[in-house]
């Protein structure tokens, strides 16, 4: 038995078949559509290096069985640069020099797009803290990685006054 | 993981038929089920999907002031809903305690009741559990974790419940609202999880294919809505889980406490709610002496699973501590580290 499954990929629609029910959303990414930016860390949904955007929302795509999410609108980090132009948030990360040997990055970049898009968390570096805390950064970047979070938030509210 | 049929059936009646099969497990997001699959603890032959059942992903306001949630209700936007935030504020300063980000945007009302012990023992497969293996024995008891229960618990099984989630539910009367072959029913949510005894294995009121479809908070919940407070020990400062956790809640007029509800997470197989120490709160006078009084009773039958008295002592302050805080109002905004004794002091303790 096979299983249809249809997922939008970075903007690309893909009509798929699975043939194993057991495929992690994280493992289809991976292994059967080489998208390697999201990171198999823990595999149990506690360092977040696996983070995705689900529809808009992060998720711990380890812990996410992809026939599950059939359907979704799914955002990887491959998907986050336009071209050449790297997303502010990636190049904010650059300019804060938020990461050491870069294996959480992806995921941490993922999850600050998602915690700035639920634009709870402000300019308030306890709530950006707090926020990120699903991903862990084992080489001990928070200082920079919260400095590229407060730069990437302030450069969107200041885009924002200048198209209202 | 073993081998599964994943099913996603359309309807709730289509989904109780396939839940019905023997070996069935119904799957919600899947942050605990899958986990749990991985290391081989839980080995379902089916997977019953019911996150696109119609209608469970609701929050309805009742006519008669009782708010129900449906059982697929986010955890983030549930804790984002203004109706929640303003009338059960504890509520949502318990779900933001939990977790992390990413789990709570997947993570669902009705996973959370029925997610299982993080007793390291009872994860680890090469570990007797009396809980996942019935008759198996319990390697937790004597072992290395001092954080297991303190209340209820028995030779047979000595792990507590983890969520957050239910402790305020347990202080509020939540009622859990099930589907089954049966027919639909309800429990107390202080009735859902069982305590050990000589059964660990049976660890809810459900029987074999029932399904949580929602919980409902009686309209007597939202009155605690300007003191209530929910207040977590853990061993980070976030996404962790508890070692002991409390829910306050208070009305009182002319310094006197009217009623008063308090709830322990962290201590026993169940959200453990405290009635004895509700009673001797009630009628007194506000303040840390009622407070103190309360605690001990909360406490009074609590005994030590493994050396750990430590935690007694941590609960019995933590009582007093988040009492203390409900007295003292619920914060306008939940405060930037929800539930955390290390939380800045905030400006404003007007709940609207």
């Amino acid at each position: 038995m096979t299983y249809p499954l249809t997922l939008t990929i970075n903007g690309t629609a893909q009509s798929l078949r699975l043939d194993d029910p057991r495929v992690t959303l994280l493992d289809l990414l991976r292994e059967r559509l080489h998208l390697t930016g999201a990171k198999k860390g823990c595999d149990r949904g506690q360092c977040g290096a696996c983070t995705v955007l689900v529809d808009g929302r992060r998720v711990n795509s380890c812990l996410t069985l992809a026939l599950s999410v059939d359907g979704a609108a799914v955002t990887t980090v491959e998907g986050l640069a336009r071209g050449e132009t790297l997303h502010p948030v990636q190049a904010a990360f650059i300019e804060h020099d938020a990461f050491q040997c870069g294996f959480c990055t992806p995921g941490q970049i993922v999850s600050a797009v998602g915690l700035i898009a639920e634009g709870e968390a402000g300019t308030d570096p306890e709530r950006i803290r707090e926020g990120m805390s699903g991903n862990i950064c084992r080489c001990g970047a928070y200082h920079g990685i919260v400095e590229a979070v407060l730069a990437a938030q302030a450069a969107r509210t200041a885009e924002e006054r200048k198209t209202a | 993981m073993n081998r599964f049929d994943y099913h996603r059936p359309a309807t709730l009646a289509e989904a109780l038929v396939l839940g019905a099969t023997p070996g069935a497990a119904y799957l919600a997001a899947g942050t605990n089920l899958l986990d749990l699959m991985k290391l081989g603890v839980a080995r379902p032959g089916v997977l019953v999907d019911v996150t696109r059942l119609p209608g469970l992903d609701r929050i309805e306001r009742l006519p008669d002031g009782a708010t129900r949630i449906g059982a697929m209700v986010r955890n983030s936007d549930l804790a984002r809903d203004d109706g929640i935030l303003r009338d059960y504020p504890a509520l949502a300063e318990a779900i933001l305690a939990g977790a992390s980000a990413q789990l709570r945007n997947a993570a669902t009302v009705g996973g959370n009741l029925m997610q299982k012990t993080r007793c390291r023992y009872f994860q680890d497969m090469a570990s007797a559990c009396n809980r996942r293996s019935p008759g198996a024995g319990c390697d937790a008891v004597g072992g290395v974790d001092e954080g297991m229960a303190i209340l209820g618990w028995s030779d047979a099984c000595i792990a507590t419940h983890p969520s957050d989630f239910c402790v305020p539910l347990a202080a509020l009367d939540a009622v859990v609202e099930i589907a089954g072959p049966a027919g639909a029913r309800e429990v107390p949510v202080t009735a859902f999880h069982h305590l050990p005894g000589l059964t660990p294995a049976q660890d809810t009121a459900l029987a074999p294919g029932e399904l949580v479809t929602a919980i409902r908070l009686p309209p007597a919940a939202a009155g605690f809505r300007q003191h209530a407070r929910y207040m977590k020990l853990r061993e980070r400062t976030s996404y962790a889980f508890a070692l002991v956790s409390v829910a306050a809640m208070l009305r009182w007029e002319d310094g006197t406490i009217r009623e008063a509800r308090l709830a322990l997470g962290g201590v026993a197989a169940r959200p453990w709610r405290a009635t004895d120490a509700e009673a001797l709160l009630a009628g007194a006078a506000l303040g840390r002496d009622a407070f103190e009084a309360a605690a001990h009773a909360a406490l009074a039958d609590a005994r030590p699973a493994n050396g750990g008295e430590a935690k007694i002592e941590l609960a019995r302050r933590l009582i007093v501590r988040t009492l203390m805080l409900a007295a003292a109002g619920t914060p306008a905004r939940i405060p930037a580290l929800p539930a955390s004794p290390f939380a800045a002091t905030e400006e404003s303790l007007t709940h609207a």
